[in-house]
């Protein structure tokens, strides 16, 4: 059960990252279905930074830095030329998938180098590792995991405690007023669809250099689409998140461990799961109605000042 | 931030104009495509040059440009039904694979049918296969307004994995020596030729035609229009808006569905589960170029259709990787994204010090 839940972690990874980028890009306002294409894009780019130099802070850097760049596109023609949201993270989706067979093409089958393998390999935080149960589970981590934990308390801390989040909440919430009240506008779109693309960049990253230490063009998979519905699952709340993105972890990884404790069940009915879940999901979301379950005011309403 | 620009809202665009702009947008973008091709060391002149000879270069090539066409136009065609309502229907492909999986149940479970019955059905039970698939999203969204996009796309994925599960499994046939291939159709349940290529064509050049009939003269293709446009109004106007979204969204599955009864009896000649081959993706590319008109889907999806042929092309002539298609697709749409800015809004250059003035009022 332990080394069940252990793996979770792992692969709650890229979907917490991923879930995380799309939090901050909505919260301000912005609905960018691409993640799907950010994620290919950042696992793209991380994989052959890592294949070439070696380095993982170089990737992880890479990854992000791309991540962003798909992000800066949606950021360009949504923000600044007002472009339709929805068709706009459509086109980076498929844009992306595309720069990742394309770009990714020599590099098939190629692993991922020792000295970034090494990087990742887990290892246990002192002290926190020796406590039964929770020890196993969450603390014999590699360090991306724990970036991840510091990710979700630092954009808690940042949404809920600080001025500038108090900002971008209230541009996702009514963009007119925070306008009014002196809000930089596009400054804010940009800064968080960039930094939301560069998570999900991440993410993407860690499927590739981690979760399968090879490369294959379609390592991504639906995840992102799974991350935009976490987002709704999560309410918009980092914490939530990271159960939802722990819980589909666990949900695909689910399938492989029926199948070594003997159950007889087809591969690709197994593989349904995480999708069906998905659903599942955004049906039930439909339900939510209490006040702090609601989506931002204004997301994915188009703001420009002269029109109001 | 102040820029030196005013910005202020068209009224209307002459028709002149529109045009301009999108041939400038995807004359940028194709432009945009190049840099990016020598970015990655390939000779952008060379490559677009060897796409046309590859989608025209020879009789063959131009029968693959039209075989590329025939199913991106009929799934388009769906789509634009679906995205006239403002129904993001991104699950083009599973309805794709389901209405192959019913017309393959059809072909492969039947066998005695005579040719003039095996068609047809074939062909009802894709439309009602893939129309059903797409009523699943569709009723959760008319009923309790579940979000469409995550639903259809996560429809997607259980579709493909559940014809992957009857290739390798239940559908696998057993003289295949262990080879996971589902058997070849009987000759009845083949597409037959009409003027040198499949019959595919004529179906797309009806489906066209129907389409745009049906959105543009008749009361349910208005109403459709009317949902997409404003819920209120519709309400207002005593229209049954569940109704109208589940009529949308079975016509826009069956199309797609559809593709899959094509795909499978014309070009597979069985049921495989890389069958879709993302004709439900380019299909939201090019309905949004063709601004949802059904007549301008058709040129829109011939063009695309070159380009997937030349890049197939490529692949073989420049060991290009075939994906280069996808991102110059990408590419365009942004480009005309981006442009629909300059048709809706003015853009004058005022100077920055008078920029801070009228900011400050």
């Amino acid at each position: 059960m332990e080394a069940f839940l252990a793996a979770a972690i792992v692969a709650a990874m890229p979907l917490l990252f991923a879930t995380l980028g799309e939090l901050l890009t909505e919260k301000s306002g912005s609905l960018n279905l691409g993640v799907e294409g950010m994620m290919l894009i950042g696992a793209v780019i991380g994989f052959i930074t890592a294949y070439g130099t070696g380095s993982p802070g170089a990737a992880l850097l890479g990854a992000f830095g791309a991540g962003a760049a798909g992000a800066l596109i949606f950021a360009v023609v949504t923000v600044t030329l007002r472009g339709n949201q929805v068709v706009t993270g459509l086109t980076l989706t498929i844009f992306g998938s595309g720069f990742a067979s394309f770009v990714g093409d020599p590099l098939i089958g190629k692993s991922v180098p020792k000295t970034v393998q090494a990087f990742f390999a887990p290892a246990p935080v002192p002290g926190l590792s020796e406590v039964p149960f929770i020890g196993p589970v969450f603390f014999r981590q590699d360090a991306f995991v724990y970036l991840g934990y510091a990710l979700v308390v630092l954009i808690s801390i940042y949404l809920y405690k600080t001025r500038p989040g108090l900002n971008m909440r209230a541009i996702g919430e009514s963009t007119a007023a925070a306008d009014a009240s002196g809000v930089a506008i596009d400054f804010h779109k940009y800064a968080h669809i960039l930094f939301g693309g560069g998570l999900c960049g991440l993410g993407g990253a860690y499927l590739a250099l981690v979760y399968v230490p090879m490369w294959q063009a379609d390592v991504v998979t639906g995840r992102g689409w799974i991350a935009v519905a976490l987002v709704i699952f999560a309410s918009w709340n980092p914490a939530k998140a990271f159960a939802g993105s722990f819980l589909f972890g666990a949900l695909s990884i689910l399938g492989f461990r029926l199948q070594s404790m003997g159950f007889h069940i087809s591969q690709y009915l197994v593989d349904m799961f995480p999708y069906i879940a998905t659903i599942a999901i955004v049906i039930i979301s439909t339900h939510k109605n209490r006040k702090e379950d609601l989506p931002p005011a204004d997301l994915s309403v188009p703001y420009f000042r002269e029109e109001r | 931030m102040i820029l030196p620009l005013r910005i202020t809202k068209k009224d209307d665009v002459p028709r002149r104009q529109m045009a301009a702009v999108l041939v400038v947008s995807i004359g940028l973008a194709l432009f945009f495509s190049g840099v990016v091709m020598l970015f990655f060391g390939l000779n952008p002149i060379q490559v677009f040059g060897t796409i046309v000879q590859g989608a025209f270069g020879t009789a063959m090539r131009l029968e693959q440009t039209m075989i590329k066409a025939v199913p991106l136009t009929i799934a388009s065609l769906g789509i634009l039904v679906a995205f006239k309502m403002k129904f993001w229907n991104i699950g083009g492909e599973g309805q794709i694979m389901m209405g192959a999986f019913a017309a393959s149940w059809v072909a492969l479970y039947h066998q005695g049918l005579p040719a003039g019955a095996m068609l047809p059905l074939m062909a009802l039970a894709s439309i009602a296969a893939g129309g059903v698939w797409a009523l699943i999203p569709a009723i959760f969204k008319a009923k309790m307004g579940t979000n469409e996009t995550i639903f259809t796309l996560m429809m997607n994925y259980i579709a493909i994995k559940f014809v992957m599960y009857l290739q390798y499994g239940p559908w696998k046939d057993p003289a295949s020596q262990g080879f996971p291939k589902i058997p070849k159709f009987p000759d009845a349940a083949l597409l037959p030729d009409v003027g040198g290529m499949h019959a595919g064509w004529v179906l797309m050049l009806a489906l066209t035609g129907l389409v745009f009939l049906f959105m543009n003269f008749t009361k349910k293709g208005y109403e459709i229009a009317v949902v997409g446009e404003s819920l209120d109004t519709a309400r207002y106007a005593g229209m049954n808006i569940p109704a109208i979204i589940m009529t949308a969204m079975f016509i826009s599955g069956g199309l797609c569905g559809l593709v899959g009864f094509v795909q499978a009896s014309a070009i597979e000649k069985t049921l495989t589960w890389g069958l879709s081959s993302n004709y439900g993706f380019t299909a939201i590319i090019t309905t949004w170029l063709a601004r949802l008109n059904a007549v301008t889907t058709l040129f829109v999806c011939l063009a695309f259709a070159v380009l997937l042929q030349g890049a197939d092309y490529i692949q073989l002539a420049l060991h290009v990787p075939a994906a280069v298609a996808q991102v110059v697709q990408g590419i365009i749409l942004f480009f005309v994204l981006g442009s629909d800015f300059f048709l809706r809004y003015r853009v004058k250059w005022i100077g920055l010090a008078r920029a801070r003035k009228e900011a400050v009022q």
